[in-house]
């Protein structure tokens, strides 16, 4: 069975994307690799003391410092002169990433270290309860941006971290999805045989946050893709080397498998402005697949 | 060999001698020359370490937890609001037991924004779980440093070091300096061998969480480590006498104590001003003394009371305060004599030179002749009572 | 002395997690598996025990019952029972 580089016996729901996501990052980095890891879901429910689920090297220190831990074992591995021979990655959620943890991350990048960045996207703060985040979609209900009689949940769109990220001219750049396993565990080795700082951005679906059935992790990823809500781009040297096609299914298909937006059901005006957003990103990265060549999924 | 050297010079030469593969820092005045200097060397190739430029303290102590759990030695050093920022990353680092050195130019703490010295910083910190030692003088600034290294790295220690120096005062004072040789420190500081780090050949897990279990025991096993720490200083104080031919208690220095009838404590360099006033007393009959502490954590109580037990009067200068509350570093010396039946008639309390006041030999003789009358509790010295009568309107 | 706090690696297995299942369980039902190892890749746990065809199980000690495998086989030849029933037989 534990053939994995992340074991079970982790204590994460049932269902969680995150947990699915970080055993194919592992798997794909292999177990010459070194892990710093803020605090969140995944630290909480892989390390509590005496217990691991980590089958390699792994750090934690605070919520908001990975991206900076990791400059410091990259440095020490590069003293040591081991850095060839040993993968870096520092992985955090969407809050500390791009909230708490930007400015760590920023200098990490900037800094030019020889370290791949993961941030496990479930799109808001679901270790302490489902607070809004800065990757928080538009519209989405949560805890601390909750639907109302005057409120359809969050009034912000998602902040744009992977552009943040390309902007520091970083070597590579790419979103995923724990939907596409493949495409993922490609991307981390294709990022992993770059020098530099690389930054990957995955979506994980939450089914206590998202409010989805455990069943449907995979459904759900899927659909933020296919309805162009979660682009797959893939930038190398600044320039976009691929995205994934999509038949572009209307947004509301991903909307209703999940609780966070079921106060947007039925009201066309709001689900239109989710639309737009999707519209945008469709047509920035011509996500369509024209509809001579469209392929079953 | 002797030399004419500037206090942030002193402490890059010796951080220099001491061999950190990684080096990380942020800066801020008065640190900066410290940091400087350790750029430069990397820079010239006289100094063999990864020097990693951050965006803050917190990234720069970040950073050397980071290589201190790969198993490298690392170096930092900061001041002030500096210190601050880091003081989340500070109580991660020793709860994680990583046996990282700090050198803090001691300054005080905004708001108002203040760039001179006082040690509400490094005091504010005291509870962090790191050992804390005060320097007097470019000299022990030095010898410190060293041990400093050593005692972290005490495979029964493990505790990470601050050396608290007063900025500008000993940052940017020259003074003569006996610098040890590189073979010297070598013989004395082994390279860091780490009992646990990241090793993919032997993977584990740093810094889990701890649930109701675990966390009360890992609290106090850093409490008992602190407790072994006092035992372990004049071990390490007497190896590095042998080893370099300078003689320290390490805890405290007793300055003329014995036979005195008042005497102040204080920490760090105006130690050095107390010295010359007592000696200046004692040439006019005054039986008057200095008691420095040197380890304010962990704090040696034991040695406290063996020196302060038969003075009449004590004296307590804190360039620090507890603000809505007794002075630091008075409660703890007047704690060590709660319910002993030998202790001071009185032990008085002082506030003294905070951002950057001058301390100058008048105040001193000032707080020894205060030591004269009833107990003072928390006296500000050299306030400026004109300035309090301005008010909003 | 106690401390530091350090885990060896990949002791989360000692906490069986299968506990967690309440409800549903998965039943491999061995008649049109085709082997292609969707369920190992899917299961949040990563404690499915691929095999030939027909020959998968899944590791009762750490399955949460989330459902994943059974909804992602395509050939539905996983489905999730009743805890219950399957403990009566």
């Amino acid at each position: 069975m534990s053939n994995h580089l992340y074991a079970p016996g982790h204590t994460a729901c049932s269902g969680c994307g995150q947990a699915m996501a970080v055993r194919y990052v592992l798997d794909a980095a292999g177990k010459n690799t070194m892990v710093a890891n803020n605090t969140g879901c995944l630290e909480v429910f892989s390390t509590k003391y005496p217990e691991s689920a980590f089958e390699v090297p792994f750090v934690h220190s605070l919520f908001e410092n990975c991206a900076a831990v990791a400059s410091g074992v990259e440095a020490a591995l590069k003293y040591l002169g081991k850095k060839d021979s040993i993968n870096v990655i520092a992985e955090a959620g969407d809050g500390g990433t791009a909230d708490i943890g930007l400015q760590a991350l920023s200098g990490m990048l900037e800094r030019g270290h020889d370290i791949l960045y993961v941030c496990y996207d479930n799109e808001a703060y679901m270790n302490t309860g489902i607070q809004r985040s800065g990757l928080t979609p538009f519209k989405a209900n949560t805890t601390t941006s909750p639907k109302g009689a005057k409120s359809f949940g969050n009034l912000r769109y998602k902040k744009p971290m992977p552009e943040i990220a390309l902007a520091h001219g970083i070597p590579y750049m790419a979103t995923a999805t724990v939907g596409y396993p493949q495409d993922l565990q490609r991307k981390v080795k294709k990022a992993l045989s770059i020098k530099g700082p690389k930054y990957i951005q995955v979506h994980v679906p939450c089914p206590l946050g998202w409010q989805h059935p455990s069943n449907q992790t995979f459904d759900v990823a899927k659909l933020a893709v296919e309805t162009g809500l979660y682009p797959l781009v893939e930038f190398e040297n600044g320039k976009l080397i691929g995205v994934r096609k999509i038949k572009a299914l209307p947004v509301e298909e991903y909307l209703k498998v999940q609780g966070r937006f079921k106060h947007l059901l039925g009201n066309a005006e709001e689900i239109k402005l989710v639309q737009d957003v999707a519209n945008a990103s469709i047509a920035k990265y011509n996500l369509k697949i024209e509809a001579d060549t469209a392929q079953p999924a | 060999m002797k030399e004419f050297l500037e206090g942030s010079m002193a402490v890059a030469r010796t951080v220099q001698l001491c061999k950190p593969g990684v080096i990380s820092a942020y800066p801020i005045t008065p640190q900066t020359h410290i940091v400087e200097e350790l750029a430069q060397m990397v820079a010239d190739g006289h100094l063999n370490a990864e020097f990693v430029n951050v965006e803050s303290e917190h990234s720069a102590a970040s950073v050397v937890l980071g290589a201190l759990a790969a198993g490298v030695r690392a170096y930092t050093a900061t001041s002030s609001q500096g210190l601050l920022l880091m003081s989340e990353v500070i109580f991660n680092i020793a709860g994680m037991r990583l046996p990282l050195v700090l050198t803090d130019a001691n300054r005080a703490i905004s708001a108002p924004i203040n760039i001179w010295n006082d040690q509400q910083d490094t005091v504010s910190l005291r509870d962090a779980g790191w050992v804390q030692l005060y320097v007097e003088n470019l000299q022990e600034t030095v010898d410190f440093h060293i041990m400093a290294y050593k005692l972290a790295e005490d495979k029964n220690i493990m505790l990470p070091v601050m050396v608290c120096m007063d900025g500008f005062i000993l940052t940017h004072g020259i003074e003569s300096v006996d610098m040890p040789s590189q073979e010297q420190v070598d013989k004395f500081l082994p390279p860091y061998k780490a009992l646990y780090k990241l090793d993919v050949d032997n993977p584990m897990t740093l810094g889990p969480l701890a649930d109701p279990d675990y966390y009360t025991e890992a609290r106090y096993a850093i409490q008992e480590t602190q407790k072994k720490v006092l035992e372990v200083i004049p071990r390490l104080t007497a190896d590095f006498a042998r080893a370099f031919g300078r003689t320290y208690n390490g805890l405290i220095e007793e300055y003329h104590t014995k036979d005195a009838e008042r005497v102040i404590v204080a920490m760090g360099s105006v130690c050095g001003s107390i010295k010359d006033v007592v000696d200046e007393l004692r040439s006019k009959g005054k039986k008057v003394g200095l008691l420095k502490i040197v380890s304010y954590r962990p704090f040696p109580a034991q040695e406290i009371y063996d020196a302060l037990k038969n003075v009449s009067k004590v004296g307590v200068v804190d360039r620090a305060v507890s603000l809505g509350s007794f002075a630091p570093l008075a409660s703890e010396i007047k704690a060590t004599f709660f319910g002993k039946k030998k202790k001071p008639d009185t032990i008085s309390s002082f506030v003294v030179g905070l951002g950057g006041r001058d301390i100058t030999k008048d105040s001193i003789k000032e707080i020894f002749r205060m030591l004269t009358q009833k107990e003072k509790t928390g006296e500000f010295i050299d306030l400026k009572p004109e300035l309090l009568k301005e008010n909003y309107e | 002395m106690f401390g530091p706090l350090n885990c060896k690696a990949g002791t989360s297995k000692k906490n069986k997690t299968g506990a967690w299942r309440v409800e549903l369980r998965p039943k491999y039902l061995h008649q049109n598996c085709i082997a292609c190892k969707l369920c190992v890749t899917a299961c949040p746990e990563g404690c499915i025990i691929p095999g030939e065809k027909n020959a998968f199980e899944f590791d009762a000690a750490y399955c949460k019952g989330c459902g994943l495998c059974a909804a992602i086989c395509p050939k539905k030849d996983i489905a999730m029972v009743k805890e219950e029933e399957q403990k009566s037989k």
